[in-house]
This record gives structure tokens, sequence and C-alpha cells, in this order.
């Protein structure tokens, strides 16, 4: 690779159906004040989880369905479900 | 109400695998996935072994949507600005049937579903199963995100994947903790056939593997992998999620640096990024291994946690844990005896097989390398050292660099302490 791409490049090479709702909550936003290090903010492959101010925003429309954040989440502190059937991401090559 | 003998949840290699075993043998089947068709949230590195997947799909290797088969496998061991490799090629991996094969999933899983469909097999995509149905305690169907979904049969094939909400909801396991999953992204890269056939040293249809271990995951549990496809490349980095948290890592980072590596970087060169993908390996082992059965109900593939890291094995044991699954499944109906009694049959089948002999075998090992980072970050970094102070030909004799090799190597680690880790790792893997 001559130059190296950037997230947003490599989430343009996706299909994304993206549902109205997110399938991402955080349960409960005043436990993540608390977080020490916000491990949900490096973990994701998507960068989804940004932390602004003292609180967490969570873009789901990028989220490629891995299940890291939920796992990862130290306060158990993230509602993951999957997508509606037929919504969020499409894999061509896979 | 309709009711079916079976319902399949997840379009993987386990659950189509189950599935189209089941239909041909005349059960009435229904196979549920959440994604717009068969292999469109499906995501492996790529390899795909010919053996276990004849006995489900004899001959299969002539009409799938291959990508090539794989004549080389190569192990590399990375430091910062070099490799120390290892590898087999052989001339009998080049001859029909082949050992194995690198595949896309989106392509591959599309197309074993077409072939369960044509034994029968009522596929339904775009549909999410939410949870299971319950009569007196036994699980006796599913309850999907449509209209009315619900859809009852005899048993559940719970082959929804590592993030199996569905064995959860039925209680066969809590949730994964951070140490029993890997963090995977890769990405597919294009490059024209002769230019991938030139850079590999292969021919027509030929492939290679490497795995790689050091640098690639900065010392962290993990590997990186790098797959020849038809036309385009498959690179990924794994990481353990306990590792990536503790370190604040990002393995989409590690994936752009292993890139940019002065040894991966010629590869790679002039390649055009065609997909970007995430998913989680379950690589817990053995003792990680959830509840199999349960009265109405089984698990299979990566839900069942049934993957062997070290040797990059998952699909096959999927598959195969989806054989076994339809053999207890067909017994049962025969008895007509769905509850968990008369299903322990397919962890009794696991078992007796080369699944569960494997899994136990490497039981420990995943354990053994989160509490022993050398193996990724200080042995693999030795190795390269050496392998450069040995060929650096200078004015130094050869024993006096030995003599060097040992003393660098002594000053990082006390030699007892570094017996004692591969006595370790032997007996972790043996």
């Amino acid at each position: 690779m001559s130059k190296q791409a950037t997230l947003e490049e490599k989430l343009f090479t996706l299909g994304f159906r993206p549902d109205e709702e997110s399938h991402l909550h955080i349960k409960d936003p005043e436990l993540c004040t608390q977080c020490q290090g916000h491990p949900c903010t490096t973990l994701c492959p998507v960068e989804a989880y940004k932390l602004e101010g003292d609180d967490i925003t969570v873009s789901f429309e990028g989220c490629l369905e891995c299940g890291s954040c939920r796992i990862g989440c130290p306060h158990d502190n993230i509602e993951w479900r999957y997508p509606r059937g037929g919504f969020g991401v499409t894999y061509k090559q896979g | 109400m309709e009711k079916f003998d079976a319902v399949v949840v997840g379009a993987g290699p386990a659950g189509i695998s189950a599935s189209y075993l089941l239909a041909q043998a005349g059960l009435k089947v229904i196979l549920i996935e959440r994604g717009d068709f068969p292999g469109a949230k499906n995501v492996m590195g790529g390899v795909l072994y010919r053996h276990p997947t004849e006995q489900i799909f004899p001959g299969f290797w002539k009409t799938a949507p291959l990508e090539r088969h794989v004549i080389e496998q190569r192990v590399w061991l990375l430091a910062e600005d070099s490799v120390v490799t290892l590898g087999h090629r052989n001339r009998a991996f080049a001859e029909p049937p082949y050992n194995c094969f690198t595949v896309l999933r989106a392509k591959f899983d599309k197309w074993l579903a077409q072939q369960a469909r044509e034994a029968g097999v009522l596929v339904v995509p775009e549909t999410v199963v939410e949870d299971v149905i319950r009569e007196d305690g036994r699980i006796v169907g599913v309850r999907t995100g449509r209209d009315k979904g619900e859809v009852y049969a005899d048993v559940v094939v719970a082959a929804d994947g590592v993030n199996s909400l569905l064995a959860q909801k039925a209680g066969l396991h809590p949730e994964w903790k951070p140490d029993q999953v890997a963090v995977t992204v890769k990405e597919v890269l294009a490059l024209p056939k002769a230019v991938i056939q030139d850079r590999f040293n292969v021919a027509e249809g030929e492939g290679v593997t490497i795995e790689m271990f050091g640098a690639s995951t900065a010392g962290m549990v993990g590997t990186a992998f790098l797959y020849t496809n038809s036309e385009s490349l498959s690179i990924g980095v794994g990481v353990l999620l306990s590792d990536l948290i503790e370190r604040g890592k990002n393995c989409n980072d590690l994936l752009e640096q292993l890139k940019a590596h002065p040894v991966i970087a010629p590869l790679v060169e002039g390649a055009e990024l065609r997909e970007y993908l995430a998913h989680l390996i379950p690589e817990g082992g053995y003792y990680a291994i959830p509840r199999l059965y349960t009265d109405g109900m089984v698990v299979v593939g990566d839900a069942a946690m049934l993957v062997n890291g070290l040797h990059r094995e998952g699909s096959n044991l999927a598959m195969l844990s989806g054989k076994y699954a339809a053999e207890a499944i067909l017994r049962a109906k025969e008895w007509n005896d769905f509850s968990a009694a008369s299903l322990s049959r397919y962890e009794q089948l696991l078992r007796e097989s080369h699944v569960m002999r494997d899994l136990y075998k490497y039981r420990r090992a995943t354990r053994f390398f989160e509490r022993h980072h050398d193996f990724l970050g200080l042995y693999p970094a030795l190795a390269n050292d050496a392998a450069e102070a040995m060929m650096t030909v200078d004015s130094t004799s050869k024993r006096q660099k030995q003599w060097q090799i040992f003393g660098l190597a002594r000053q990082r680690k006390p030699l007892w302490r570094m017996a004692k880790d591969f006595w370790g790792a032997w007996r972790a893997m043996w």
C-alpha cells in the first residue's frame, strides 16, 4: 500500500443499511464517567465509541457487529443487540 | 401453525452443515440467517480444509467458489524491521484433491447455503432470532424479530456464531470473558493474478498462507496473517481482547503498522483496498466450551467455542460439529426423544472425534501464552537478533558471536527462566 487508508476510507468499502434506532446502548451513562481508561474508545475496530467531555457517544452506523465492546466493557455497561434482520453491515468478500 | 423438525439459527459452516445433513435425511428444516444472504455477516482469515468439508459436501472443491489451493504454509517470527522464517511447501499439496484452500466467506457461504437449499432446507435470510421459546422447561422453538415470528421445532440448533446470544438466552453459558476472544480485523486487498503469483512464487490456482508472530501484535497474545486469494490478498491481525484493553491498543492501527513493515510492504505494494472487516475469534479453548445441549437444543461451531487457535482451525471444527449434531438429532428423531439425555449423543460424538481431542490437547495453551508474553515479544526479537548476528559477516569469530548472542539473551532474561518457559510451552502443547 502506497499510503495508509483512513478508517473512513475503509468503511466506505462496505455496504451498510443503518437502522433508525441504534442496536448499541450505554445502559447507565453515569457509570462511564467513573470508568478508568474507557477501553471501548480504544478497542473498537471502527472507533464507534468516542469520549466527548464526560460522556461516551456511540456511532452505531459504522458498526461491524463484532461484539468486542460488549465483552470488553469492564462494567458490563453496553447493551448489544444484533441489528434487525437485513440491517447493518453486509460483506461482499468476507 | 407450521412446525419444523429442526430450526437452525445462523448460516455459517456449522449451521449450513447441520441443516444440509438433516434435510438430506428427510427432515423438515428451516435455516434462519440475520444477514441479507448467507455469508453477508461471515468472516474468517480464510483457510478452508478439504477433508473435513468433504465429510459433508463430497467433491465440493470441484464446483465451490474457492480462491486458491494452498501449496505452501509459512510461519514468520517478526521483529521491528526483520523476520525469521519457517515454512513448508509440498508438491503433494498441489495435487487434487488438495489439502486446503483460501476462501472468501461471503462467496463461499452463499454457495454452501445453496447446496442446503437444493437439499430441501428452507433458508430464511434477513431475520434475527431474538430468543428461544420454552414450554414446560424445554426449548420448543425460537422467536424471531418478524411479526408473528415464532418458529416451532422439535429441536433448535444454535449456530449463531461467536456472539451466541441464543446460547446465552438458553442459559448454557454466561458472557465470554475478554481473555476468551480475539478481536480480529482484516483487509481484502485487490492485486492482479500475475502479480500475486510473482510475489508469492506460485502458479495459477496455487496459494500461500503466512502466519506471523511477534512484532505484528506488538508482543500481545495473537497472530497476524497474510493469505493469497485468486485476485486479492487477505491480511489481518487478531489480538486477545484482554491484552488489547490492558495495552490500550487498536487492531486497525496494528494492521496499518503491519502493512508498512519492511517485510510486508513489498508484498502489498500497489494493492487496492477492497474490503475492511472485523470479527471476534473464540479463543477460550477446551475449558471455555459451554454446555453443548439442553432439552430441545444443541450448540455448534463458534457458538460452542470450537476453535483450535494454535492451528488456526475453526471452520472445519464448526462443520464437523454440525455433522455430529445432525447425527444426534436424527437418532433423537428416531426415538422421538429430544431431551437433553437423548441429545447428549452430540457431545459424545464430538468427544470421540478429533475435534474435542485436539481442543483437549491444547487446553492449557491460551492461558499459558497469556501468562508468558515473552513468546510473542522477547523470543521472536531474540531469534531475529541471533540470526542477524550469525549472518552478518565481519571480523568476529563465529564462536565469539555465539557467546555474544548468549550474553545478549541472558541480559534480557535469566537462562533458567527461559528454560522454564520453553519447558512450560512444551507441556502446554504436547
